[in-house]
C-alpha cells in the first residue's frame, strides 16, 4: 500500500509536519525547511547555477507562462483588454449553473466521504478483529483505480442494464430497469466510492499519530468516553480531517469522467470547458477554466493558511503508543466483521464485474443478467492488433518519460531548495510546485494547449499542440509534484546527523549524497516516481482534450470502445491497466519494505 | 602551545544567542569536558569546532592553523554523535571503514584498520552485522570505533552515553576514558552530566547560557566554583546569603548570614574582599558540614540547630537542619545518630566555606 500511503502523505500540505521536523526545527511552517536542513551539508559546495537554470526555465515554460498566458486570453478580446468573457460567463444561466453545481457536487463529496471514511477508520485502527488486516487494506483500493477504469466498472455493475439493475429487475418481475445511473445519486455514489479513502487513509494516520496517553489522561480526569472523542482525539485530529477534506473537495472538483459519463444533466464546470473546446469556443473555456484554477487554489490557499495558524505541538511523543482493542464481544465482533465483508465487497464488486465484462463477447450481452458467452477474443483483439497495442506503448512510454522527467526533475528542486537562503523565494518555489498539483486536469490541459498552441513568445514557431510530446509535457506537469514531494519526505525523515557524520568522516559532498543521502531517500523517490507512473498511465482528463492520433493512450481507447458499445473490449483495456498497475504496486510495496527493513 | 584555540566564537539561531564569546583552550592528549544544562550552548560549541556550524564571530585555531571556514570533511576529526549515527543501510564493516574509503585507502588497509578498530572497541568479529539487530551498548561501540578508525586529529563527543543506561553508562565510560589514553588521543567531551564530565575529564568548561562560566580541574571546579551558577550545578551545596562585616583582620573575613544571623569567619584574599554591608553568596558542601549531639573540637562556625528531616540513601544519609531559620544540609555516613527534631551543633569549617562571585 506504499502508493496509497503516499498519494495521502501529498495531503498534508504544505508541511508534512513529521515528528523529526518539529525536533530539528523547533517550527514548522515551511515547506522545504528540514529537507534544507538534511541536505544542506551534503551538497554545500553544488553546481548551483545548472539547478537554477533547469529549475527556472521549467517553472517558466511549464507553470508560469501557460498560467499567465491563460489568464491574460481571459481577459483578452479581438486584442483588447476587456472583461467582456467574465460578464458573458455571468450572463448565461448554464455557466453560472456550472458553476454553483461543481461546488455543491463537491461539497456535498466531502460530507458523504467524510460519512464513510471516518468511522470506517476508526473501525480499522482502533479495533482488531478477524479479516482486520485484509478489510483495512482493500479500505484504500479505489485510490489507485483509475476513474476512467472506475468509471466503466460502475456502468457494468450499477448501470440501468448493469448486473445489479438485472438481478433486482428479475427478482422483482420488473418491466423497465428499477433505476438509472444519471445524475446527482449516480455521480455521488461514484465520487463516494472512489475518494472516500482519503478521509480513510488520512484519518487512520492522524490515529495512529495520537498519543494515546492523551485520551488515557482524559479517561483519569473522569471524562467519559464520548467526552474524550469529542474534546480529546478529534480536535487533535482536525489537520487530518481538513487534508482529507481538502483533497476530496480538489479532487471532486476535477471530476471529468464519471459527469461526463453518468452525470446526465448535472452540469459541471470541467465538463462545461470540455463541451466549449468541443463547440469551439475558445474564450468561453478559457475564462471557465481560470473560474476553476481559482476556485480550487483558493481552496488550497484557505487549507495553508488554516495550517499556519494551527499547530500541535505534539512533539514528545514517549510512551505506549494507542494499542489496537480486540473486540471481545461476540455479537459486536461480528458486526465488526459483517461491516468488513460488506465494505469489501463493495469495494472489489466492480472490479469483478470489470472482470467478467472484458471476458464477454461484443454484441452478444445484452439483456441477460451475466454475460451468456465468454471469450477471449477481446483480449487477443486489443493486445495483437496494431492499434491496440498501440496504445498501451503509447501509455506506458509517455508515462514512463514523464515519471523519469519527474524524478530527475525532484531531485532539482530538492536540491536547489536547500541552497536557497531567503525563506520568501523557497515559499514561492513551494507554490509554484504546487501550482500544477493543485489545478485540475482539465485546467492544466487548457492552459498548455492555450499557450503553445500557436507559435509563442517562448518557443518561437515550433508548436507543442499536435506533437506527441504535448501529453509527456502535461503528465510530467500534473504528477511531477508527487515525486517532489515523496522525494522531499524521505529526505526529511533521514537524521539530519547521517550526513554530518559523513561529513566528520572525511566524505566529501558528493560522497555524501551518493552513499549517505542517496541510498537512504532513493526508495521514498522511487515510490513517488512509481505512483507518478501508475496515475499518468491512466490518466483521461487532460489527455482527451489535446490527444492526437500520434499519442493515444490507453484511456481515450477504452472511451471510444465504450462509446461503440464495445464493451468488452472497453473492459478488456481496462483490466490490462488494473494488471500493469497491480504489478508496479508490488514493486513499490517491495522497495518499502526493504527501505523500512534497515 | 595548546592544540585547539577556540577564540571568543559566537552563534546566533535566528535571534536567539546560542553561544556568546566562548573561549577556551585544549592542550595535546588532554580530554576535555564542555559541562552545561541543556541549552547552555556545549553542543554548539562542539559542533562548531568539528565544523558542522559556522560561527558568526571569532576564530578556531588547531596545530596553529585557522580551521574556522574549513568543512568538515577538511579538518580530519572524529565524531561520535548522541544517536550514534550510524548509516543504517550499511553494516558494521562499511560503518567503520567509511572514512577510510572516503579517503582511498587500499582495500587491504581498510580491512585491516576496520578489525583493529573493532578490536579496540571490544566487538571483533561484528564486521558483517548489521548494525539494526546490536544492542544499544555494541552500536555506540561501533560509533567509536568508525570515529577512531580514520586516526583523527582530535576526537569529539556529543553526549554519547545519554542513551545507555546507568550501569552499562559506567562501565563504558571507564573503557573509553582507557582506549582514548591508550590512543593518546585528544578529545572534548560535552555532557550534562557533572559525574561523567568529573569521571571521564581532565579540564571542564562550564557553559550556561552560552557563556564559559569557569575552567578548571573537576576538583578545584567542586571545591571552588566561581560563581553562584557552577556552585549550584555541580552537585548538592549550601549557598548562604550573607553580609560581611567591618573587620580589622584582613586574613579572615567576617560574616553574618542573613538568615539565622549567625557570624561566620571564613580566610579571603584581601583582593577578593566584597564590599561592607552588601549582600554576598558562601556555599559549604554537605559532606563538609560536621554535626555532633555534644561538644565539637572546632570552636569555629559553630551554632545549635535542629534536624528537620533525614533522607536515607544507602551508605550515606542527607540530614536537613534548621538552625534558627538558616536551612542547610549535611551528609553523613551514619544517621542512626539523629532522629528528627533532635537538638545538635552544627559546624562549619573555615576552610571549607567558599565565597562566591555572583
Amino acid at each position: 500500500m506504499t502508493l496509497v500511503k503516499l498519494r495521502c502523505q501529498q495531503a498534508e500540505l504544505p508541511c508534512s509536519k513529521t515528528e523529526s521536523c518539529y525536533r530539528w526545527s523547533g517550527r514548522c511552517d515551511e515547506t522545504f525547511n528540514l529537507a534544507k536542513q538534511t541536505v544542506m551539508n551534503s551538497l554545500r559546495p553544488s553546481p548551483r547555477w545548472v539547478l537554477q537554470f533547469v529549475v527556472i526555465v521549467i517553472l517558466l515554460y511549464g507553470v508560469i507562462y501557460p498560467n499567465v498566458d491563460t489568464i491574460v486570453a481571459s481577459l483578452q478580446r479581438d486584442g483588447r483588454w476587456t472583461l467582456a468573457n467574465y460578464l458573458d460567463l455571468l450572463s448565461q444561466r448554464l455557466a453560472l449553473e456550472a458553476i454553483l453545481t461543481s461546488i455543491g457536487v463537491s461539497i456535498a463529496t466531502v460530507l458523504l466521504c467524510a460519512l464513510i471514511g471516518i468511522p470506517l477508520a476508526f473501525l480499522f485502527e482502533r479495533y482488531t478483529f478477524p479479516g482486520r488486516n485484509v478489510f483495512a487494506t482493500l479500505a484504500a483500493l479505489p485510490l489507485v483505480l483509475p476513474p476512467l477504469v472506475g468509471t466503466v466498472a460502475f456502468i457494468f455493475l450499477c448501470g440501468e442494464s448493469g448486473i445489479l439493475a438485472r438481478v433486482v429487475q428479475r427478482a422483482l418481475h420488473l418491466q423497465s430497469p428499477p433505476w438509472s445511473l444519471r445524475g446527482w445519486g449516480a455521480l455521488l455514489l461514484f465520487h463516494a466510492y472512489t475518494m472516500y479513502p482519503f478521509f480513510y487513509v488520512l484519518t487512520g494516520a492522524g490515529l495512529r499519530r495520537i498519543d494515546g496517553g492523551l485520551a488515557e489522561a482524559g479517561r483519569s480526569l473522569g471524562a467519559k468516553p464520548l467526552r474524550v472523542l469529542f474534546r480529546i482525539v478529534l480536535p487533535q485530529l482536525t489537520p487530518s480531517l481538513i487534508a482529507a477534506g481538502l483533497l476530496t473537495f480538489m479532487t471532486s472538483m476535477a471530476s471529468f469522467s464519471a459527469p461526463l459519463l453518468f452525470g446526465g444533466n448535472v452540469r459541471v464546470l470541467t465538463l462545461e470547458i470540455f463541451n466549449a473546446r468541443q463547440r469551439g469556443d475558445q474564450s468561453m473555456a478559457l475564462t471557465e477554466t481560470v473560474v476553476l484554477a481559482v476556485i480550487s487554489l483558493g481552496a488550497l490557499l484557505l487549507f495553508q493558511r488554516y495550517e499556519g495558524t494551527r499547530k500541535f505541538a505534539a512533539a514528545a511523543m514517549k510512551g505506549a503508543p494507542r494499542r489496537q482493542r480486540p473486540i471481545a464481544k461476540g455479537r459486536t465482533r461480528l458486526l465488526a466483521f459483517l461491516i468488513g465483508v460488506l465494505c469489501s465487497t463493495f469495494l472489489a464488486l466492480p472490479v469483478a464485474t470489470l472482470l467478467l465484462a472484458s471476458f464477454a463477447r461484443d454484441g452478444q450481452w445484452t439483456t441477460q443478467t451475466l454475460p451468456p458467452a465468454y471469450t477471449l477474443a477481446n483480449y487477443v483483439r486489443i493486445l495483437t492488433e496494431k492499434s491496440g497495442s498501440a496504445v498501451f506503448f503509447n501509455s506506458l512510454s509517455m508515462s514512463a518519460i514523464a515519471a523519469l522527467a519527474a524524478l530527475f526533475w525532484s531531485f532539482c528542486v530538492v536540491t536547489l531548495a536547500t541552497t536557497i537562503k531567503r525563506r520568501v523565494m523557497r515559499r514561492l518555489l513551494a507554490l509554484l510546485i504546487l501550482v500544477p498539483w493543485a489545478l485540475p486536469g482539465t485546467v492544466v490541459a487548457v492552459s498548455i494547449a492555450e499557450a503553445y498552441g500557436q507559435p509563442s513568445l517562448l518557443l518561437g514557431s515550433f508548436i507543442l499542440v499536435g506533437t506527441f510530446w504535448i501529453l509527456p509535457v502535461i503528465y510530467f506537469l500534473r504528477f511531477m509534484p508527487l515525486v517532489v514531494r515523496a522525494l522531499q519526505a524521505s529526505m526529511e525523515q533521514i537524521d539530519p546527523a547521517l550526513p554530518e557524520a559523513a561529513g566528520s568522516l572525511g566524505a566529501n559532498w558528493w560522497q555524501r549524497f551518493r552513499r549517505v543521502s542517496l541510498p537512504l531517500a532513493g526508495p521514498g523517490a522511487i515510490a513517488g516516481t512509481l505512483l507518478a507512473f501508475v496515475i499518468a498511465l491512466g490518466e483521461y482528463v487532460a489527455s482527451v482534450l489535446v490527444f492526437v492520433p500520434k499519442n493515444r493512450p490507453v484511456s481515450i481507447a477504452i472511451a471510444s470502445e465504450l462509446r461503440d458499445f464495445n464493451l468488452g473490449s472497453a473492459a478488456a483495456y481496462g483490466v490490462v491497466l488494473m494488471v500493469v498497475i497491480a504489478v508496479t504496486m508490488i514493486v513499490a510495496t517491495r522497495l518499502e519494505r526493504n527501505s523500512t527493513a534497515l | 602551545m595548546p592544540l585547539l584555540t577556540i577564540n571568543k566564537i559566537s552563534k546566533r539561531y535566528e535571534r536567539t544567542p546560542a553561544v556568546k564569546d566562548v573561549s577556551l583552550d585544549v592542550e595535546r592528549g588532554e580530554f576535555f569536558g564542555l559541562l552545561g544544562p541543556s541549552g547552555c550552548g556545549k553542543t554548539t560549541t562542539l559542533r562548531m569546532i568539528a565544523g558542522l556550524e559556522k560561527p558568526d564571530s571569532g576564530t578556531i585555531v588547531f596545530a596553529g592553523r585557522d580551521i574556522t571556514s574549513l568543512t568538515p570533511e577538511a579538518r580530519g576529526f572524529g565524531m561520535v554523535f548522541q544517536n550514534y549515527a550510524l548509516f543504517p543501510h550499511l553494516n558494521v564493516l562499511e560503518n567503520v571503514a567509511f572514512g577510510l574509503r572516503a579517503r582511498h585507502k587500499a582495500k587491504s588497509e581498510v580491512t585491516q584498520r576496520v578489525a583493529l578498530a573493532l578490536e579496540l572497541v571490544q566487538l571483533p568479529g561484528y564486521e558483517k552485522r548489521n548494525v539494526g539487530e546490536l544492542s544499544g551498548g555494541q552500536q555506540q561501540r561501533i560509533a567509536i570505533a568508525r570515529a577512531i578508525a580514520i586516526e583523527p586529529a582530535l576526537l569529539l563527543f556529543d553526549e554519547p552515553l545519554s542513551n545507555l543506561d546507568v550501569t552499562l553508562r559506567e562501565e563504558t565510560r571507564s573503557e573509553l576514558r582507557e582506549l582514548v589514553t591508550r590512543l593518546g588521543l585528544t578529545a572534548v567531551y560535552v555532557t550534562h552530566d557533572q559525574e561523567e564530565a568529573f569521571a571521564l575529564c581532565d579540564r571542564i568548561s562550564v557553559l550556561a547560557a552560552g557563556i564559559v562560566l569557569q575552567t578548571e580541574t573537576p576538583r578545584e571546579l567542586y571545591e571552588h566554583p566561581a560563581g553562584v551558577t557552577v556552585a549550584r550545578f555541580l552537585g548538592r551545596n549550601n549557598l548562604l546569603r550573607a553580609m560581611r562585616l567591618s573587620s580589622m583582620k584582613t586574613e579572615l573575613g567576617e560574616f553574618r548570614t542573613l538568615d539565622g544571623r549567625h557570624n561566620l569567619r571564613l580566610p579571603v584574599k584581601p583582593g577578593d574582599l566584597p564590599p561592607l554591608n552588601q549582600p554576598c553568596t558562601l556555599s559549604i558542601r554537605p559532606e563538609h558540614v560536621l554535626l555532633s549531639r555534644g561538644n565539637t573540637q572546632i570552636d569555629e562556625n559553630v551554632f545549635p540547630a535542629v534536624v528537620r528531616e533525614i533522607q536515607f540513601a544507602g551508605a550515606t544519609s542527607i540530614i536537613k537542619l534548621d538552625a534558627d531559620g538558616l536551612l542547610l544540609e549535611a551528609l553523613v555516613l551514619r544517621s542512626d545518630e539523629f532522629a528528627l527534631n533532635d537538638s545538635c551543633k552544627v559546624a562549619l569549617p573555615a576552610g571549607r566555606i567558599a565565597l562566591l562571585k555572583d
